[in-house]
């Protein structure tokens, strides 16, 4: 059992087109704990987790709609909050 | 020079806000008959925001997407006879269980949500619930089409709707989503969106997808993801509907509890089949029942209820029985399984050595103690040839229609936990406080409740033998029993042509 109270957590797929977003992620979210489970990645973060669309496009080196996350998005925790900038969890 | 594209905001506003309007013909309280008669009071619909702020462009565009990419695999798995990579032929046990009890939950989801997507007056809520509606259809089809697969090569997946109306385990889900689809929409959207989606989904997916890619299940796991992927959506939306009542009216706060309570125990008493599942049934499984409740409900969970407790949302009630129960209710579960395994529509099979092994690892405290001697003495039964199936049938618990088989896990875990109660000069039996609280406070509701083993006893199930209640569920002599010496298992050597692949023997 644990005590982590005010964990947010972001899952998706692992496979290619997660792995920008995953990237994405280690770098704006230095504190994150990333989980490779079967078929899944799991990041883990306190209080709350960016994923940034500016990040993910150095990554790939072309335009992201962040709302291309939905094609590989697993599951989340926490409240969210997304514009054409970012997509961001977090309990209050 | 074109117009510059709308932001995300501007372009969710325009279709949530202006393409709604108060009518005049007729009262808007005709036009919308449902959304008030359950108490909740709404001030101000324009309050509500999808976070997401999908829009119809997006919503298609990316849908699309997801049906090209799913599709693409299930075409691939079936070409190339993805079914030999299975890690066992007995694994499949588990996705006849979840394929035959969550598909019709999804249609009945689509349902439930179309209902909504008509009468909310709030156009922001109406959207979204169209969008969950068009996405519940969807999973519907895209399990169809892995069960049309599966049903070419394997037994008891050929009537999985039929079914579903009938027999005994497959009543648990059944009920679970007519209770929600009976309720009001407030009451549904709460316990579909919230107590089912956002409490409890991350324990039915996530770990049992994970496990399917732990068992070489790629048709599994892309028709599990895809889903899962809108599942998010639909979290995110029942996380949404509560905050939005509990903002609009102080009122709406001891309903919103009491349902909460109500649905967050039908929506585990569900989940226990997924247990069994998880821990039995899967021939590799990447994560026990109870480090996933730990995970997904006491950690997830606890930061979820943290954050509502600003509205004066509590955990929900026995949610501390519920943990306690995460170190017994697999085993207990997968016990009836294999003492009914003549009346299932999928193969039982008692756990390995290696698999032993491991549930006494998970399980620490409770598997040797009190349930690898269970299974150790059936093994030494079954060796002798003197193992024999259960003849009576079990009592069913009068609201979650699961039988009367949990323990008193906080007190005696050797005691069966037994509850009733008295309604008009009937007596009702239940298989817990939470099962009989609920009663208790609806009992013209679940009085009325079509009890699997009441109906055989009245005849209303094809006769009074278990031959011809299995001929009524269209359950073939093939699909039940042991998997060893079963039509899958003898496909399963064919194929492998090799001993020392089996996993279970």
């Amino acid at each position: 059992m644990s005590d982590k109270k005010n964990t947010v957590f972001l899952i998706v797929q692992d496979n290619e087109d997660a792995r920008p977003i995953i990237e994405a992620v280690e770098q704006d979210n230095p504190d994150a704990n990333i989980q490779y489970q079967p078929g899944i990645v799991r990041m883990e973060a306190a209080g709350s987790m960016i994923v940034n669309r500016e990040t993910v496009e150095e990554q790939i080196g072309r335009e992201w709609d962040v709302q291309e996350l939905h094609l590989v998005l697993v599951s989340l925790a926490g409240n969210v909050d997304e514009d054409d900038d970012k997509f961001e969890l977090s309990w209050h | 020079m074109p117009a510059k594209k709308l932001n995300l905001r501007k372009r969710y506003e325009l279709l949530t806000r202006g393409m709604g309007w108060d009518t005049t013909y007729q009262e808007m309280d005709d036009v919308f008959p449902y959304d008030t008669f359950e108490g909740i009071k709404i001030t101000d619909w324009d309050k509500w925001e999808d976070p997401f702020r999908l829009t119809m462009d997006a919503y298609w565009k990316f849908q699309a997407e997801k049906e090209k990419k799913l599709y693409a695999v299930i075409d691939s798995f079936a070409q190339n006879n993805g079914q030999t990579n299975l890690a066992d032929a007995s694994y499949l046990s588990a996705i006849k269980l979840f394929l035959t009890g969550v598909t019709p939950v999804e249609y009945a989801a689509h349902r439930g949500f179309s209902h909504l997507g008509r009468h909310f007056r709030g156009d922001g809520a109406r959207i979204a619930c169209q969008m969950q509606a068009i996405d519940e259809l969807r999973h519907t089809q895209t399990q169809i089409h892995t069960i049309s697969h599966y049903n070419k090569h394997f037994s008891g997946l050929h009537d999985p709707f039929y079914q579903f109306d009938r027999v005994w385990y497959l009543s648990v889900p059944k009920s679970f989503s007519e209770d929600a689809m009976t309720a009001g929409p407030f009451e549904f959207i709460t316990s579909i969106s919230f107590a089912f989606e956002y409490v409890l989904t991350n324990l039915l997916f996530v770990p049992f997808m994970s496990g399917a890619a732990y068992n070489g299940d790629m048709a599994t796991v892309t028709f599990g993801f895809s889903a899962q992927s809108d599942e998010s959506r639909h979290m995110t939306l029942g996380l949404e509907i509560i905050k939005f009542m509990l903002e609009q009216h102080e009122d709406n706060l001891p309903i919103v509890q009491r349902w909460m309570d109500k649905h967050f125990w039908r929506a585990y008493r569900l989940l226990g089949l997924v247990a069994a599942m998880q821990d039995y049934m899967l021939t590799n499984s990447p994560m026990s029942w109870k480090e996933a409740w730990d995970i997904y409900f006491v950690e997830n969970g606890g930061a979820l209820f943290e954050d509502l407790s600003r509205y004066g949302l509590r955990m929900p009630k026995y949610h501390e029985l519920a943990t306690a129960e995460a170190d017994h209710v697999s085993h207990q579960v997968w016990s009836v399984f294999c003492s009914l395994g003549n009346a299932t529509g999928f193969h039982t099979f008692l756990p390995t050595e290696e698999k032993m092994d491991w549930l006494s690892e998970k399980y620490p405290d409770t598997f040797d103690k009190y349930y690898r001697p269970r299974f150790e003495h059936w093994a030494k039964q079954k060796e002798e040839g003197t193992f024999e199936y259960q003849t009576g049938l079990p009592q069913l618990c009068q609201v979650c229609q699961i039988p009367a088989i949990f323990t008193e896990v906080q007190t005696d875990p050797m005691q069966l936990s037994y509850r009733s109660t008295e309604y008009k000069d009937d007596k009702y039996h239940f298989c817990s406080d939470g099962c009989k609280d609920i009663f208790e406070h609806e009992p013209e509701k679940y009085a009325q409740a079509w009890l699997p083993v009441h109906q055989i006893f009245q005849g209303n199930c094809g006769g009074p033998t278990l031959p011809e209640v299995l001929d009524w569920y269209k359950f073939r002599p093939e699909d039940g029993g042991d998997y060893i010496g079963s039509q899958d298992h003898a496909r399963w050597q064919e194929w492998k042509g090799d001993a020392k692949k089996e996993k279970q023997a």
